[in-house]
């Protein structure tokens, strides 16, 4: 047997640990489109932005423990082409990789406005590169507009507020994180922001950016109104990265189309970002984006890869840290459940709030309280029956 | 095996604890991670590998 994993962050490096510590003696290959070593994401926006950290700081296992997985890492190729007969992989440097089983671990790339790529001063932030080329430009900033009112574009607004560089945050809800934590606990956010010193320009969408000269110079609202800026974050969402699967014959449908068992076909699977999985019980195809996932799906893959023939079931979980707060939740948040804090109190903004729908707890929200939180994770059965996302 | 924690890159999820109760605690007041043994005997040594592993902060760190 031998083993592919096409990408080489969280999820690939997962999927090749879980595999050797279960056992799996064959050869591994993990092919990765960036040059570097597997690192860790969530410390981009925060630690690496705010230059608390050195970039090396985010290496996932050191060189050492690597080598340990024995495992050949082919890194700064990215794959282009893949054959699901033939099981072989094409790179964009010409190699044909072929394996009994191939991962797909490819991850998601970020959304952007048409004409972006080129401008001086617009960023985003996915890669380690784009993490240091955004804190470089930042150092010499008037002023930023962070275009996204999500985890990731409320994270960088804080470090860029934290940076001490005046910062706007725009985006369409009434409040971050609106569509995730529902308006009470989005309006603590809203409030934690303005505190903080971060402008906060929300409820209209950003329609287009402004430029001159090549640079950009603000970013236009769907009012007309126009946020003046010399550097840009565009951190409104990401896709899949599943360009390079177009014509393969996998299904592709907002992330590579799977089984209950992660499979998208004999031999091939997803895992991470870019999976879109059946998830049983809901009945429901479901993709998740955040880091635990990638590493409890990997896992999971290599179960199924060693032959257990189980479905993947989840309680989702996802972590922010914005400022010095700490928000955790377990299981789902419905924009219209019923909150209730059930540790805590929000005036000392240190809480753990409860969200039900139809009566059944489908999720927790800790908000500085994190071992709190996770004593209340809901049973898989309570994310289950409150309704299908 | 020797186990060591990371506190500053520890992000507080819990993971750890999760596989490893009697290995792993959570402070109280900010989540971070605890390490109630440092040299676990055999019989915890797979649950605690995996628990490195899974760590999504890529805080703790095995030798062997």
């Amino acid at each position: 047997m031998t083993l592919l994993v096409v990408g080489a962050s969280a999820a690939g490096l997962a999927t090749v640990e879980a595999l050797r510590r279960k056992g799996y003696g064959d050869r591994i290959t993990v092919l990765g489109a960036e040059p570097h070593l597997p690192y860790d994401r969530p410390p981009l926006s925060k630690q690496v932005l705010s230059g608390q950290w050195e970039p090396a700081r985010t290496q996932l296992r050191p060189a050492e423990r690597l080598s340990t997985l024995d495992a050949e890492f082919l890194l700064g190729d990215a794959a282009t082409a893949l054959d699901v007969r033939e099981r072989t992989v094409r790179t964009a440097s010409g190699r044909a990789l072929t394996a009994d089983d191939i991962v797909l671990a490819t991850g998601l790339r970020p959304r952007t406005f048409p004409g972006q790529s080129g401008l001086g001063g617009v960023h985003v932030l996915r890669t380690l590169d784009d993490a240091l080329a955004l804190r470089a430009d930042l150092l010499s900033c008037s002023r930023a507009v962070v275009v996204g009112d999500g985890v990731l574009g409320t994270e960088i607004a804080a470090s860029v507020a934290g940076m001490g560089v005046p910062v706007t945050l725009a985006g369409p809800q009434p409040a971050p994180l609106a569509a995730q934590f529902g308006p009470a606990v989005s309006d603590l956010l809203a409030e934690l922001h303005a505190s903080r010193g971060v402008s906060l320009r929300l409820g209209a969408a950003v329609t287009e950016l402004d430029s001159h000269d090549g640079r950009v110079t603000g970013v236009r609202l769907e009012t007309g109104e126009v946020l003046p800026a010399d550097v840009v974050v565009v951190a409104f969402g990401a896709a899949p990265a599943t360009d390079w699967l177009e014509g393969s014959g996998l299904a592709l449908a907002n992330g590579v189309v799977c089984d209950s068992r992660c499979r998208a076909a004999e031999g091939i699977y997803a895992v991470g970002d870019v999976a879109r999985w059946h998830h049983e019980a809901l009945d429901v195809t479901l993709r998740l984006e955040n880091r635990t996932n990638a590493t409890e799906q990997a896992t999971h893959v290599a179960t199924v890869i060693l032959g257990e023939d189980r479905p993947y079931l989840p309680v989702p979980y996802f972590w922010t840290d914005q400022f010095d707060t700490k928000i955790h939740v377990h299981g789902t948040l419905f924009a219209d459940a019923d909150v209730s804090i059930v540790e805590g109190s929000v005036a000392d903004r240190r809480f753990v709030a409860e969200y039900r729908r139809n009566g059944v707890v489908t999720g927790v929200l800790g908000w500085n309280m994190p071992k709190q939180a996770r004593l209340r994770r809901p049973e898989p059965t309570g994310v289950l029956v409150g309704g299908k996302p | 095996m020797k186990i060591t924690v990371d506190q500053d890159k520890c992000c507080g999820a819990g993971t750890c604890v999760l596989l490893a109760p009697d290995i792993f605690d959570q402070r109280e007041d900010d989540g971070i991670v605890l390490l109630l043994q440092e040299t676990p005997g055999p019989a915890s040594h797979d649950i605690v590998r995996e628990a490195a592993d899974v760590c999504p902060g890529a805080a703790i760190t095995v030798s062997e």
